[in-house]
Order: structure tokens, then C-alpha cells, then sequence
């Protein structure tokens, strides 16, 4: 585990909430090397969230450096964040967040309409992308019509369909129920595994976090410890 | 286009309400290409003297007075009129006063020669209308209508001209023939078309022998049509008969015109539906926009860009607006042959729908882009947050 | 039940509010369906007035028999004398007929709006015209002298026509004739006329005869005595008809026409207006889902929620109707315009919006209100309660 996936500097991140200033980060500085998987925990309120936020992409610190896969973020603007989110993260989150009028075939397309790629080969390749999650027989059903884990399953298809470096999973078992919130771990500990996915997972679950190899504790906005786990 | 399952999907997310929309959608665009058909066909009437080349030569002062019949050599000598005739209103109906038609007597050579190779009559028709003193040429949807055939003996009441010879107003004609307009768009204005003898006419009525009603003139050349009209009317500056001399379609423009500001009436009638469904369209929008604020921040955390997500909306807008301006001008089209049957005389153009289209696209951009706008500026992080 | 009605209406229109932006989606587009409709059938309305008040049962116009308007009407000398010799004609002090001898002919006047000639009718009227027309009043200028190329405008023709202004003067068939005054005549079709004297008018046309007689009878009962006298005379050939039935006659066509129009045109609009309020029916119901599922719960009964839903689409219906009503009637209430009525000759009217009219306006909203509540608020009174609980 040489290069670094994940690396973050000094950053601070503060939020307006009317009047008052809210410092959720202050100048948090964290490595995650490539082909980690980690485990993010913590209170509500800790940071997690926000944390996950700024290494996805979706935010940006208000001081303090971010540089993921290799691209310095907070220097991005949103059009450039949006680019490079759809080339090097995939997300997956609590409530699986699949578009309810589209099947799980045409959901897990989504990412590939912003490629140049042809038809056929989205159609093929959002097809593997279920074959490998274990789902494909599942494509044309549309996401009221699955069970909580086959959704997140598709989600996690969609995370991986344009071939991420990283994927960033927000409580991606919070809605589930045991087994099928195992089930899907294991699928991230394979994807991790075999496929070399990074992975940062924010989680409340001790036993979801024991699927990691990493744990990072946070609290008011900054990390408690860092762990490895086999 | 690799867009589109996604755009359509998203339209009928909410089945109902999309239907609702589109709908009424349809509504204004049924209505909007009624009246448009409508104004366009008042605003391009038809006289039935169709042709840049055609003048029409009237009373200066009032339709009603009459001009004397000697006009016609004067304006014949004029340089540039190739042929002139004559013809007079003839205020006649069959049985019932709302069995309006339209019988004009004219003088056969002449009339035939301005209108030259306008009407499509049988040959053997033409000689046997040309050797019947009471014969009579009737346009081929008039014989049906009224269920003639040749060689019938039809009586027509004239509001106007009495008999010389026991001051009745109901003349009789033979049948000999039928015409038709060359021209298709002529079709409807002249459905209701007889033609007679000017010769039988004078003889037979009781008072205004040698005046006519007004005069139609060929000219050799259309682009000088401005300075003919004046030089004929120059003719009879001084006479008490002045005349008022002007393209054909002139005049049939100025006669339209006398109905009122139809095309004020139809607009602000359409300007109440626009404005009504700005309304609704906008709102369903605005309403659909902000039930899936999850759904649009779940695809710029995919990698939709800002404007991307705002041309989603835009392109939903599009597509709803333009799928209900189709289907609402097509059943406009589709009650053209009603509308023509009620709107007598007018000649109705499907050229006339095509605004519709560019309407359809401003009512699409107007009503989509506070919602669109709405979708770009959203924040993911806050919209993310919203659902927990 | 009426109290739960109450209680559940006043809570619906509490938080209406927040519906602001859909509600008014059912006011908006009733408002316009309403508008239209109170506008083009007060054109309607406006048009059959100004034809309708031309008339008086007791007054009788005579024309040629077969003629069917005055403009195409000829009536000799004699056929005239005869007519007011006619029993039931009233008579002046001096013992003669009130009977007008009318030449009616249009002439060219150009619009003020568009500037094109239209035709304007000029009627030569006897010398009995102000005993058989008691309603011509002057109101500038003064009346026309006969023997002379005089004349005086209606108020409508004046409003409309360009160059009809007391002391202008028209040239018509190589003479000129002077405007002196302009009339009203009850906002009758008159006041889209000229008028002046007969004699002259029939002059400068070269015309020996006249177009139609018009008679005031001693009362409507004579007319059948009048009509019979004319009728049975072998010499006369000649219609006689109340007026009001003549100028019922002349603007039958025109009047439905435009009701037409106008009823078809808001059938249509008010099926566009109708989905509209079944949306956003729809969508309060399906906001209000838990609130009425938890209303129900706790033992209101469907029919209260039922009617309350309705009523509540009745009452921005209703509010609709009212707004596109006052539009119209601010808007267009005795606006004037003209038009090409019977006979090729303009006539002048204002839009009427009469509060017939308006009532019909409101019930159409209503009835706009009540299908496009009544769906949606069956699907609220139907809600599975314990579904919709748990769905929140």
C-alpha cells in the first residue's frame, strides 16, 4: 500500500447555520492509501458525513488541501468536480437512491450517458456491471419491485459500472436488514479484494465495520485513532 | 438522444398528473390551431377572382349604385387591360333565404377571357350553355347539394330584380352544365356559384337596364396593375359615377375587414389560454422539479454537471410541451373540413399551424426554466441531506 | 356531519396557504375560461340589443314582397300612397300618416381604426321621421334640412367612421353633403346610420323610387287589420312585418354565429381548465394524504371528506369565476365595435356583459369546480387509512 488514494492537509470546513458559524472540520489531515477499505465511525454530528463529502467531491474545504486519485480538489470548480466525479468515484448510499421510474439496467446505465461510449456497449457494460453485484437477473425490474438488498446491489452497480478507483459508501447497510446487509459487505470486501476498489464507508455498525480493513474513529470533527484490521 | 429513456421515464413518473398536463396542453393547441386557421383565412381571403393580374372595378362612393354597361369599351380602350367584363349582384337564393347562391350573369366571351382557363367546363357544355338563351352553368358542389342535374329547370329567387314581364322575383334557368375551379384552393369559394346570361338578364329585368354592378379587368401586366387601376379610374373622374378601381385581392382584403378585428378577438382569446396555462404547465413543473430534488442531486454526485441537470428539465419541459402541441394541432387538422363547412366561402390552410410548433418551444422554455434553473443551482450536499 | 364538514373545510383552506402556487392554477384558468366566454357572448349580447331595440311592436316596415332587406327592397311612389292609405296608421293633428318613406343605400366611409372603407349605410328618411321615431334625439348640431345635401350621423357611426363630425363635410356621387348634427336613437341600429332627407337622397342616386315604408301604428293590436289591408290590395305586392320581427330576422344569422363561437370556444377551454383542476385536486389530496388518513383514523366519516374536497374546488372555482367575470366586465362592459351585420351595411355595438350573463359565467365555473373536484375527491375519501398511515 505505497501510493495514497485519499490524501488531506489542514482542511477546514465550516457551514453557516443563520447567523452562527459551524466548524465541523478543523484541520483534519488524513492518508488512505489505494486499495484501502476503511471504515468511518462515529457519533452524529462527528463529521463523518462531511468528511465523506469532501473526498467525494460533492463539497469543497473552505481551507486546507484535498487531493484524490491523483487530482488536487479544492481547487476544482463545480463543472470540473462533476467531470472527475463521474471518471474516479462511485457512490452508494443508505437509501440506495435509484430512480424510481427507470429499471435496474437503465439505473445503472446513468453514469455511462456521460461517456462517449455507444449503446450497445452501456447496455453490455451495465450488464456486467450486475452479473458482477449478482443481480442480473434482476435488469429489467424497476426498484420498487426488489428487495432492500437486490436495490442496494444495483446501487453498488451503478457505483462501479464507469470503473471508479474509489467508491463512497454512506451507511450503505443502515437500511437493511442482517443478512442482506452481510451479504452486501462481503460484496465490498470482494470488490476490494479482487477488483481493487478503494473504499471509504461511513457506518453506525461495529459488526459493518469489522468487514473493513481500517477503522477511523471521528469525533467533533476531527479523527480519534486509526486501526488496521485483517 | 442517449438521453431520451431518461427524459421520458422522468415525464410519466407521476402518470396521472403528466396526462392531466398534457392534456390540457392539447386543449390550448386544438384551440390555438382552430383560431389561427381561422385568422389565416381571414387575413388571405378569397374573392373568387383570384390572380395578381385581376382588377376589380366598382362604385366609388357605395357597392350598392350601379355603373352603366358603356363603361366596359372605355375601360377595354385603357393600355395594358387585356379584357374587361361585367357583372352584377344578383342577390339570389333557392326556395329558403338560407339557400344562399351565389348566381352571377355575365357576358360569356368576355367573362370567360379575364378568368381565362380558370374553370374546367365539358366542352359540349360550353356550346350548349353558349347556345341557351336561359341556360345556366352550376358549380359541381352546388348541383349536389341541391340535387340538380343538367338538363333540370331550376327557379332562383332573386331579392333584387324583378321580371319586365309580370314583376316576379323568381327567374328560371336550364341546367346545361356544371363547372369547376381549376385551381383547388378556389374550391369552397366557389361552391355556391351559378353562372347565367347578362343578355337574358337585361332583357328580362324591370329597371336598371344597362347597369351593372361592377367590372372585372384582365391586365397584360400584373406589375403595372397600380397605374391601370388609376388611369381607369381617371376615366370617370368627373362623372356621376365615379368608380373605385383595385386589385382583386384587394378588395376582397377590404371587404373582409369590414367584419371587424377578427384576429384582435381570436388572439386575445388565445392570449387568456396561454396565459391560464402558463399557470398550470409551470406549476406541474415547478411541482415535479421539487418532488424529485433527491433524484437530480443523486445525478450530479453520478457526475451531471450543473447544466447538464438544467438541460434534463429544459428538454422534460420540451418534450411535454411539444408531444401535446403535435397531438393538439393534429386534431386541429383534423376539424378543418368542420370548420369549413360552418366558415362558408373560406379557404382554410394547414400552413396556418405551423406558428403553433414555435409557440409550443417558447411555452416550453418559459414554463421550464424556473424549475430548471431551480435544479441546476441545487446543492447536493443540502439536497442529499433532505432525505434523511 | 355538517360539523365535520366545517371542521374539515376549515382546516383544508388553513393550509391552503402552502398551496398557494397549485390553487391558483384553478382560479387562473377558470378566471380564463370565464372571461372568454362573458366577452364573446357579451358581443352577442351587445349586437341583439342594438337590433332588438331598433323595435316597436307598434311600428311596421313594408317592403317589396320577397326582398328580404331593406337594401334590396324597391317601392314605387304609388305603392306608397297607397300604404298610407292603409286603416291603422297613426295620423298627426293635421290628419296625415305617420308613415317615413326610407331610401336606404350604403355609401364608403372609412374606419378610424383601420383606415379602409366600409359600408355605412345612409338612409333618406321622410319628413314624418321625427313623429314615427319619437327616440332621435340630437345631441350636437342640429337636425338636417330637407331639399338640401344635409345629413346627421348616429353616435355609434360617429364613434366608428372617420369625417362625421358636425360641420364636416362627405363627397358622395359628384356632390357634397354636410354633416350638421349627430343623433342617438336608444342604442338602436339607427345609430350606425346617416340620416337625411329622402327627396334629396333619391336624387343624387337618380333613383324615383324608395326602398321600404315605415309606418307607426295606432297600437300593436292594428298591425293584423294594417297587414291584411296591404296584403289583399291586388296592386301592392309588399311583406309588412312588425319591426322587431324584421330586425330579429336581420341579425338571427350573425348573433348565432357568434354564440357559437363563443360556446364552443369555452367548452374547449373549460376541458383544458377542468384537467387543470383535476391536478391540482390531485395534488392537494395526495399532500393532505397523512393529515386526512389521521382524520379518518380518528372517526371522520368518507362522506364529510368527500364533500369537503369538493368544496374546496368549488370555492377557488367560484373565486375564479367571479375574478374572469369582473375581468370582462372591467375590460369590455360597453366597449364599441362594428361590424358587417345583415346586409352588407356596418353596425356599431357595444359589448354588453348583462348580469345574466355573469351568473352564466359563475355556473360554468362552478361547474368547471365540481368535475374537477369530484375524482380527486373520491380517491380522498377512499384513502386506505391504515396504508396511508404507515406510508408517512
Amino acid at each position: 500500500m505505497s501510493e495514497a488514494i485519499v490524501s488531506m492537509r489542514n482542511v477546514v470546513k465550516r457551514y453557516e447555520r443563520g447567523k452562527q458559524t459551524v466548524e465541523v472540520l478543523n484541520g483534519l489531515s488524513l492518508d488512505i492509501p489505494k486499495g484501502d477499505f476503511v471504515a468511518l465511525m462515529g457519533p452524529s454530528g462527528s463529521g463523518k458525513t462531511t468528511l465523506l463529502n469532501l473526498i467525494g467531491g460533492l463539497d469543497t474545504p473552505n481551507s486546507g488541501e484535498i487531493t484524490v486519485a491523483g487530482q488536487r480538489l479544492d481547487r476544482l470548480g463545480s463543472g470540473a468536480l462533476a467531470r472527475w466525479r463521474s471518471n474516479h468515484v462511485g457512490f452508494v448510499f443508505q437509501f440506495y437512491n435509484l430512480m424510481p421510474m427507470l429499471n435496474a439496467e437503465r439505473n445503472v446505465e446513468l453514469p455511462l450517458l456521460l461517456t462517449h461510449l455507444s449503446g450497445s456497449k452501456r447496455k453490455a457494460n451495465a450488464l456486467a456491471a450486475l452479473t458482477l453485484v449478482g443481480i442480473a437477473d434482476r435488469a429489467k425490474h424497476k426498484p420498487a419491485e426488489l428487495s432492500g438488498g437486490q436495490a442496494q446491489r444495483v446501487a453498488i452497480a451503478r457505483a462501479l459500472v464507469a470503473d471508479p478507483t474509489l467508491l463512497i459508501c454512506d451507511e450503505p447497510t443502515g437500511d437493511l436488514d442482517r443478512k442482506s446487509a452481510d451479504e452486501v459487505l462481503h460484496l465490498l470486501q470482494i470488490l476490494n479484494r479482487d477488483h481493487g476498489k478503494s473504499i471509504v464507508m461511513v457506518t453506525h455498525d461495529p459488526k459493518a465495520a469489522e468487514f473493513a480493513r481500517r477503522q477511523l474513529h471521528m469525533d467533533k470533527g476531527a479523527l480519534l485513532e486509526a486501526g488496521t484490521l485483517a | 438522444m442517449k438521453f431520451f429513456p431518461l427524459i421520458w421515464a422522468t415525464l410519466w413518473r407521476k402518470k396521472t398528473r403528466t396526462i392531466f398536463t398534457l392534456l390540457s396542453i392539447v386543449v390550448a393547441f386544438l384551440l390555438f390551431g382552430v383560431l389561427e386557421t381561422i385568422d389565416y383565412a381571414f387575413a388571405h381571403p378569397s374573392s373568387g377572382v383570384t390572380g395578381a393580374d385581376k382588377l376589380i372595378t366598382t362604385n366609388k362612393y357605395s357597392i350598392t349604385l350601379l355603373l352603366p354597361y358603356s363603361d366596359a369599351a372605355e375601360i377595354h380602350a385603357v393600355p395594358g387591360v387585356a379584357e374587361v367584363t361585367w357583372i352584377t349582384w344578383f342577390g339570389a337564393y333557392y326556395q329558403e333565404s338560407k339557400n344562399f347562391v351565389f348566381a352571377l350573369p355575365i357576358d360569356t366571351d368576355s367573362y370567360f377571357n379575364v378568368h381565362k382557363d380558370e374553370f374546367i367546363v365539358p366542352e359540349n357544355q360550353m356550346r350548349a350553355f353558349r347556345g341557351t338563351r336561359t341556360g345556366a352553368l352550376v358549380n359541381s358542389a352546388l348541383l349536389k347539394k341541391h340535387g340538380w342535374k343538367v338538363g333540370d329547370k331550376v327557379p332562383l329567387h332573386s331579392t333584387i330584380w324583378t321580371q319586365k314581364a309580370d314583376g316576379s322575383l323568381d327567374w328560371t334557368f336550364d341546367i346545361v352544365g356544371t363547372f369547376d375551379a381549376r385551381d383547388p384552393t378556389q374550391a369552397s369559394a366557389q361552391a355556391q356559384t351559378v353562372l347565367f346570361h347578362y343578355e337574358m338578364f337585361d332583357e328580362g329585368r324591370s329597371f336598371g337596364k344597362g347597369e351593372v354592378g361592377w367590372f372585372e379587368e384582365r391586365v397584360t401586366d400584373p406589375s403595372k396593375a397600380a397605374d391601370i387601376a388609376a388611369r381607369i379610374d381617371a376615366l370617370f373622374a368627373n362623372s356621376p359615377n365615379e368608380t373605385k378601381t383595385q386589385p382583386a385581392n384587394d378588395f376582397a382584403l377590404s371587404f373582409i375587414k369590414q367584419f371587424g378585428d377578427i384576429g384582435f378577438v381570436l388572439r386575445a382569446i388565445l392570449g387568456a389560454v396561454f396565459f391560464a396555462l402558463l399557470f398550470l404547465t409551470g406549476n406541474t413543473m415547478m411541482q415535479s422539479v421539487r418532488e424529485r430534488t433527491p433524484e437530480l442531486a443523486v445525478l450530479k454526485t453520478l457526475g451531471f454537471g450543473d447544466g447538464q441537470v438544467l438541460e434534463l428539465v429544459l428538454a422534460e419541459s420540451l418534450l411535454l410541451c411539444a408531444l401535446a402541441a403535435v397531438i393538439g394541432l393534429a386534431l386541429s387538422y383534423a376539424t378543418l373540413p368542420v370548420i369549413k363547412t360552418a366558415l362558408q366561402g373560406i379557404e382554410l390552410s394547414p400552413s396556418a399551424l405551423l406558428p403553433g410548433l414555435g409557440v409550443a418551444v417558447a411555452l416550453a422554455l418559459v414554463v421550464g426554466l424556473p424549475p430548471a434553473l431551480r435544479a441546476m443551482r441545487l446543492n447536493i450536499v443540502d439536497a442529499l441531506a433532505d432525505k434523511h | 356531519m355538517l360539523r365535520q364538514l366545517t371542521a374539515l373545510l376549515s382546516m383544508s383552506l388553513q393550509t391552503l396557504p402552502q398551496r398557494l402556487g397549485s390553487s391558483s392554477v384553478i382560479v387562473i384558468g377558470i378566471a380564463g375560461v370565464v372571461a372568454v366566454l362573458v366577452s364573446v357572448l357579451a358581443m352577442g349580447v351587445g349586437f341583439r340589443h342594438t337590433l332588438a331595440d331598433a323595435g316597436r311592436a307598434d311600428r311596421v316596415i313594408i317592403l317589396r314582397g320577397g326582398s328580404d332587406a331593406e337594401l334590396n327592397s324597391n317601392l314605387t311612389r304609388n305603392d306608397v300612397d297607397t300604404i298610407a292609405n292603409a286603416p291603422g296608421l297613426a295620423k298627426d293633428a293635421a290628419g296625415k300618416a305617420l308613415l317615413s318613406n326610407e331610401i336606404v343605400t350604403v355609401v364608403n366611409v372609412p374606419k378610424i381604426d383601420t383606415g379602409t372603407d366600409a359600408n355605412v349605410t345612409l338612409r333618406g328618411v321622410g319628413l314624418k321621421l321625427t313623429e314615427v321615431r319619437p327616440e332621435l334625439r340630437i345631441v350636437s348640431g342640429r337636425m338636417f334640412r330637407p331639399a338640401v345635401r344635409e345629413l346627421i350621423a348616429g353616435v355609434g357611426a360617429a364613434r366608428q367612421f372617420r369625417g362625421l363630425e358636425p360641420g364636416n363635410v362627405l363627397h358622395m356621387r359628384n356632390a357634397d353633403w354636410t354633416v350638421t348634427g349627430v343623433f342617438e336613437s336608444n342604442g338602436d341600429v339607427h345609430e350606425s346610420e346617416l340620416l337625411a332627407d329622402a327627396d334629396t337622397v333619391g336624387s343624387s342616386l337618380e333613383r324615383t323610387g324608395y326602398s321600404s315604408a315605415i309606418g307607426l301604428l295606432t297600437s300593436a293590436g292594428a298591425f293584423p287589420a294594417f297587414k291584411d289591408a296591404l296584403t289583399t290590395d291586388p296592386q301592392l305586392k309588399v311583406d309588412v312585418q312588425p319591426e322587431p320581427a324584421y330586425y330579429a330576422a336581420q341579425s338571427k344569422q350573425l348573433s348565432k354565429l357568434i354564440n357559437v363561437v363563443g360556446n364552443t370556444v369555452a367548452v374547449i377551454m373549460a376541458i383544458g381548465a377542468m384537467f387543470g383542476a383535476l391536478n391540482t385536486m390531485y395534488s392537494a389530496v395526495a399532500a393532505r394524504g397523512l393529515e386526512i388518513a389521521t382524520l379518518r383514523a380518528i372517526g371522520f366519516g368518507a362522506l364529510p371528506v368527500l364533500l369537503s374536497v369538493m368544496a374546496e374546488s368549488l370555492l377557488l372555482a367560484l373565486l375564479g369565476g367571479v375574478m374572469g367575470a369582473s375581468l370582462a366586465w372591467l375590460f369590455f362592459n360597453g366597449h364599441s365595435v362594428s361590424t358587417l351585420g345583415g346586409a352588407f351595411a356596418q353596425v356599431v355595438f357595444k359589448l354588453t356583459v348583462t348580469r345574466a350573463l355573469i351568473v352564466t359565467g359563475v355556473v360554468w365555473a362552478c361547474i368547471i369546480g365540481v368535475l374537477g373536484g369530484f375524482f380527486p375527491a373520491l380517491r380522498a375519501a377512499r384513502l386506505p387509512v391504515a396504508e396511508a398511515l404507515r406510508a408517512a
